[in-house]
């Protein structure tokens, strides 16, 4: 990027070959947005080359499956498909309650490539999607950053995106998630507003909804994009910076983009009738009215202008108040007001927790800490500022929308970890911005020395004192202080410095003052901002590396004795493919749902999809039961074998045992009985010798810890929690244990069938022959011990 | 004081009507009497269904919206037609043309995709 610049600056200034620099600048740009893409696709193969090919995490299989489904089946059966095979016996609508953007992007990947005879397998497409497009989002950013301060800032921006490690967390090759396409349609749907912003053209209008369609197809975050414009409308229009060309570029997406986002199954309807959306109607309503107050202006006299004024004040402002009193009695009747529990949680951080546990639970929906701000941003955090401040000179509709943008996402960054995604790319934007600028300083300030330098050696050669003329230019530039304040901020602090000194023109051939630095601050700038930008490469590639690259379906650790691979979830899914019938109904806490389906194809009672909170619960009070009544739970549910995860012998810390208190939390939130403070000794949670009665009864620590002894010779401690377990020996009579992987990381149980004969107790039944009353005689026999 | 609001209320509509019929060209008209056929027709459906009840709600909903897409589609080839709006003096009516017969092919097309 800096090479971009000095090139394109240092050329000489003849006329005859400034289309000859202009074409060399295109080329360069071409060539450098060529590499930006290699660069971004490449930095995201880390996983592939330290693991394998592998589709990483939870929700990804669920995409891989869904894309398995359409590539197999075609697009029809895709789009009616009725899934039995989950949420088991409630099954699922899969067309119209998954966002089909990236299933469909991947399928067309594959069959346009398998028409050209290329025999690329379905995981293998799916396992690449998210580089490709990031490669794409990279120069979206390109184009978006051009739009606001020009090509040189596009550049820098679009490298700090293809690096930036927030966006590489979510798109690692095998990260087959919504955000690996959503981004890419955010950032494109940004430029192509900007672009009708900035032309006015009904064209770009139109391509803008197009692309706003395909982001409504990709993510639920699309409501982000529809309440994002209608704010900077408002802002343009109250800022008084109402032109025609906000009108066109608004106007025609709300219908437009209103009727395609109505057209995706799972936002139907919604797109008008949810407080989601509600934003962009009003805001609909009142460019209207704006557009007809300046086109009356236009045509009236000033004098009738002010009586329409008056008039149009008075009456409107009744009509205003009874419009208002209906849309707030229609929107109060709804007790959420019409908006869906995630957006709630977003704009209330604390009404998850309160309402929602299973939205609270979800770890991605934390609250970010402050060196996660780092990690993802590093040095972006603190170049964003800079930024905003070059974006205000001068400030023009596009630069009030990124600041916007990012303003906006900051907030929604702060409340959800997650949401750090779409900090990102308004982040690499204000960098890009902030850096861009300080290089056109300090290369205009060595451009202008060197100008100098070779006018006062002309005139010197005229002359005939030497150097005398440049001598004091130069001195006069160096009394202005600057050299002591170039530590770590190059860039703040010069932008300060550049508003505060103006040089004094020596020459009057130059009416403008031009904005420069003294030479040697603007050459030790230089280097101190491109030691900036290695700081930041060296962060970005260990965190893509060390950090994001891990698959969670496989595990490593490095000990003495070199690299141990866990690979027991897949051991365990195939088990469960190999050794069960095809319609065995699986158990297991919702985390694992998609896996199993995917790659153990057996029917699961909960997944990852969390729609169904009772469902939810229902497992989750089974497994905090005691043996006999989750039994009849299961049973209930034609449960035949039932999942659990547990670390202790490892030392896996995201283990069943340590979400428990989860599946207490939701338990408990539709079933009463189960009460969370009956598993916690003093307010802690334990499960050593200490633990209460409820904890050792229930059925997770009995999945868990049965035979757990046998692996250390009787002592049972527990790598995770660290002690030693608290009840250790004990049999289990309802559940079998049918397979342990081979670090203990994964249990899977049978669920024993119906005893035949009951022992201990006769049935009261309608025969003659049984005693008059069932427990006459016999010892009842407690099953749990 | 009511006197005087009725003379201003009648002096401002003679004066708007003075300034639309006279100032403004043929052209302008005719878009404008179009987008005054669009929303009258909305209005016509939108009084239909409050009537009839919104069953099929997405055949509601994609005639109302094809109504004031046409008309708020009008209304942009307008300011872009207009003589008097200097921001687009570089721009030559047919092109204008062009785009809104684009803009009205896609709106027309996700309105029969929705249409049921």
């Amino acid at each position: 990027m800096a090479v971009a610049v000095d090139n394109l600056n240092n050329k000489p200034t003849q006329p005859v070959s400034s289309t000859l620099r202009f074409a060399f600048g295109n080329v360069l740009a071409f060539v450098i947005l060529l590499l930006i893409g290699v660069l971004a696709f490449s930095i995201r193969l880390f996983s592939v080359i330290k693991y394998e090919s592998v589709i990483h995490e939870f929700d990804p299989y669920f995409n891989y499956r869904v894309t398995q489904f359409l590539t197999k089946n075609g697009i029809y059966d895709f789009w009616n498909w009725f899934d039995d095979r989950t949420w088991y016996p409630l099954g699922r609508v899969i067309g119209g309650t998954v966002y089909p953007g990236l299933t469909l992007t991947a399928g067309t990947i594959w069959k346009v490539l398998q028409s050209l005879n290329i025999p690329l397998s379905v995981e293998t497409v799916c396992v690449f999607t998210a580089p490709v497009f990031s490669a794409f989002a990279s120069w979206a950013a390109y184009l978006l950053t051009k739009e606001v301060k020009g090509t040189g800032a596009g550049l820098t921006a679009a490298v700090l995106l293809a690096m930036v490690p927030s966006y590489i967390s979510r798109s690692v090759a095998g990260s087959y998630d919504n955000e690996a396409v959503a981004i890419f349609a955010l950032i494109f749907t940004f430029y192509l507003y900007v672009k009708t912003l900035n032309t006015g053209s009904l064209f770009y209008a139109t391509l803008n909804s197009i692309a706003y369609f395909y982001m409504v197809c990709s993510w639920g975050g699309y409501t982000f994009i529809i309440n994002l414009i209608p704010m900077h409308v408002l802002l343009c229009i109250v800022t008084g910076r109402y032109s025609s060309r906000l009108y066109i570029a608004y106007a025609p997406l709300v219908v437009l983009g209103t009727l395609l986002a109505a057209l995706v199954p799972v936002v139907g309807f919604n797109a008008v009738m949810t407080s989601e959306h509600f934003a962009s109607f009003l805001v609909f309503i009142v460019i209207h009215v704006v557009a007809l107050a300046y086109y009356i202006k236009g045509i009236l006299s000033p004098k009738m202008f002010k009586v329409a004024a008056t008039l149009v004040v008075s009456v409107g402002l009744v009509v205003c108040c009874a419009v208002v009193a209906v849309l707030v009695a229609v929107v109060a009747s709804s007790p959420t007001k019409g908006w869906s529990g995630r957006s709630l949680s977003l704009l209330d951080p604390t009404y998850a927790s309160k309402y929602i546990p299973i939205i609270a639970s979800v770890s991605e929906h934390q609250p970010p800490t402050w060196p996660s701000y780092f990690m993802d941003l590093n040095v972006l955090a603190f170049l964003v500022p800079a930024g905003i401040i070059a974006c205000f000179s001068p400030l023009s509709d596009a630069s009030s929308f990124v600041i916007l943008y990012l303003v906006m996402s900051v907030y929604f960054s702060g409340v959800m970890v997650r949401l750090m995604l779409v900090l990102a790319p308004a982040a690499c934007i204000m960098s890009g911005i902030a850096l861009s600028e300080a290089f056109d300083v300090f290369t205009r300030s060595i451009k202008y020395y060197i100008t100098n330098l070779s006018e006062s050696l002309q005139i010197d050669a005229g002359d005939t004192v030497p150097g005398n003329n440049a001598a004091p230019q130069i001195d006069v530039l160096k009394n202005d202080k600057k050299e002591d304040s170039l530590k770590e901020r190059p860039s703040r602090k010069n932008k300060k410095k550049e508003k505060e000194i103006e040089k004094p023109s020596v020459k009057s051939k130059t009416e403008k003052k031009p904005l420069v630095l003294p030479v040697e601050a603007s050459f030790f700038a230089l280097f101190l901002t491109v030691l900036l930008g290695g700081f930041y490469v060296v962060h970005s590639v260990w965190a893509a590396a060390e950090a994001y690259s891990a698959p969670s379906i496989v595990l490593t650790s490095h000990s003495h004795d070199g690299l141990h691979v866990f690979d027991d979830f897949r051991e365990a899914y195939a088990w469960l493919s190999h050794n069960t019938e095809v319609d065995d109904k699986v158990a297991s806490w919702w985390d694992y749902g998609y896996q199993t389906t995917a790659m153990a194809n057996r029917t699961v009672i909960v997944d990852n999809n969390t729609w169904n909170n009772t469902h939810i619960a229902t497992v989750g009070t089974a497994m905090s039961s005691p043996e006999k009544a989750a039994w009849e739970i299961f049973n209930s549910l034609d449960v035949k074998y039932v999942l659990v995860v547990f670390g202790g012998l490892v030392g896996y810390p995201s283990d069943d045992i340590n979400k428990f208190l989860w599946m207490v939390r939701i338990g408990g939130g539709v079933f009463p009985h189960i009460k969370e403070p009956d598993y916690l000794r003093d307010g802690q949670y334990r499960i050593d010798s200490q633990a209460t009665p409820t904890m050792l009864n229930s059925l997770m620590y009995k999945l868990s810890y049965f035979r757990f002894v046998e692996t250390d010779g009787g002592k049972g401690y527990d790598r995770v929690r660290r002690t030693e377990i608290g009840k250790k020996h004990f049999k289990l009579t309802r559940f079998e244990e049918v397979f342990t992987t081979h670090h203990w990381m994964v249990r899977i149980y049978k669920v024993k069938p119906q005893k035949n004969r009951i022992r201990g107790k006769t049935k009261k039944s309608k025969s003659k022959t049984s005693s008059a009353t069932p427990r006459s005689g016999t010892i009842k026999k407690n099953p749990w011990h | 004081m009511g006197k005087s609001t009725k003379d201003d209320a009648q002096a401002l509509f003679h004066s708007l009507r003075s300034a639309y019929y006279s100032d403004t060209p043929t052209n302008l008209k005719i878009i404008d009497l179009y987008v005054v056929f669009a929303v009258s027709t909305a209005l016509i459906q939108v009084v239909y269904m409050a009537i009839v009840g919104s069953f099929p709600f997405n055949s509601f909903l994609s005639g109302v919206l094809s109504c004031v897409g046409t008309a708020v589609l009008a209304v942009c080839l307008r300011i872009q037609v207009n003589k008097e709006n200097k921001e687009f003096k570089d721009l030559p009516p047919e092109r204008a043309f062009a785009d809104f017969v684009l803009c009205n092919l896609v709106l027309h097309l996700v309105i029969m995709n929705f249409l049921g």
